[in-house]
């Protein structure tokens, strides 16, 4: 791999298919800055007409969990069924729930 | 069996090829950047935008290829007319990516530079040619507009990084303009075809768009830090069907297929 000075920084990139929906993230590319970035990402991740919208964010911005907390943090969930809002009855009018 | 097409050349006809060739041997150059761009994401951009023209170059075409009569299609006005039938400016048809005998070329600086050079000029053209007279042509100018803006938008931010960049990038990026400049003159000519565009309402003559062509590229290039090179009294004549020495090349690797397997479908 190269020196990591010689590389442009890396971005996360989101894009909205359509308005009323949310950004999802879609994959990360490499750009000098951030105009450059929202840029490349039409380039790269809208050609197809995927998007009405782009974010991109650095890489390095984005705090993450760490993987090896992964058994602390999420497994405790796993017996808790309780907290998901499957207990009641819903009306026949009210749809996707 | 001759598998070469002869057109007849209004100026009617003339004046839109002017435009379709243009587009079409752009985006022929830009094309050869396929696969070997400095970046992947820049890589793709660059195909892209030769997507785009040769998608507005395929609109033109079979707009003119319905007017002379001879009713060609686009495939056969791309692929089977003869050097002296194609009316592009010379700038495009310029080796930019590969060197040649004449020319250094291999410089992602010449890339930028024409591409931006091109687009400000697509861009002012397509603006007019929206009010043609000519409603299928005012309607393919319409959808090219949006394609031309984001094209200078690209191609001006490299312009701006490059120029403005290192010691290195900026003294690229000047040759690359003494390279490009002479062959500018082109875009504002003016002959009886012009007039002829100018007098139906079919489209502006290319001198009507020099002030405003000088007006957005001397601001990038001030952004840039870059001086405009003195004018030379050179004026290419792609427009009027005669070419650098480059045009047959190109024109022999974009058309060898066709002229070995004239129909040939994949």
């Amino acid at each position: 791999m190269s020196d990591a000075k010689d590389e442009w920084p890396l971005w996360e990139v989101f894009v909205r298919p359509k308005a009323g929906l949310d950004h999802k993230h879609c994959g990360s590319l490499h750009a000098a800055d951030a105009a450059m970035a929202v840029q490349l990402a039409r380039e790269v991740y809208t050609r197809r007409q995927e998007g009405t919208s782009v974010w991109v964010v650095r890489s390095s911005d984005i705090v993450a969990s760490d993987p090896g907390d992964k058994a602390m943090l999420f497994d405790p969930m796993e017996d808790k069924v309780y907290r998901h809002p499957s207990f009641y009855e819903l009306p026949e009018s009210v749809n996707h729930m | 069996m001759s598998t070469s097409i002869t057109i007849t050349v209004t100026p009617r006809v003339q004046y839109l090829l002017r435009v379709a060739d243009t587009c079409l041997i752009h985006a022929q150059r830009l094309a050869e950047w396929c696969g070997h761009g400095p970046v992947l994401e820049e890589d793709i951009a660059l195909t892209n935008m030769a997507l785009d023209l040769i998608g507005q170059a395929r609109m033109l075409l079979t707009h003119a290829g319905g007017l002379d009569g001879n009713a060609f299609d686009e495939d056969q006005l791309a692929f089977l007319r003869d050097e002296r039938c194609f009316f592009n400016l010379t700038l495009v048809e310029q080796p930019m990516r590969r060197s040649s005998a004449h020319s250094p070329g291999g410089d992602f600086a010449d890339t930028v530079l024409r591409n931006f050079l091109v687009a400000v000029w697509l861009g002012l053209l397509w603006q007019r040619l929206a009010a043609s007279s000519d409603g299928e042509l005012a309607a393919i100018a319409a959808k090219a507009l949006k394609e031309a803006r984001y094209h200078r938008e690209h191609a001006s931010g490299w312009v701006q990084r490059l120029g403005d960049g290192t010691e290195a990038s900026a003294a690229r990026m000047r040759a690359a303009l003494e390279r490009a400049w002479p062959y500018t003159s082109e875009m504002f000519a003016r002959d009886a075809v012009d007039e002829a565009a100018e007098a139906t309402g079919l489209g502006p003559a290319r001198d009507a768009l020099q002030a405003c062509w000088q007006r957005e590229v001397d601001a990038v290039l001030a952004d840039a830090g870059l001086a405009q090179p003195a004018p030379t009294p050179f004026v290419s004549t792609g427009t009027l069907g005669r070419h650098s020495e480059h045009m047959g090349f190109i024109l022999a690797e974009m058309q060898v297929l066709q002229r070995t397997h004239p129909g040939g479908r994949w």
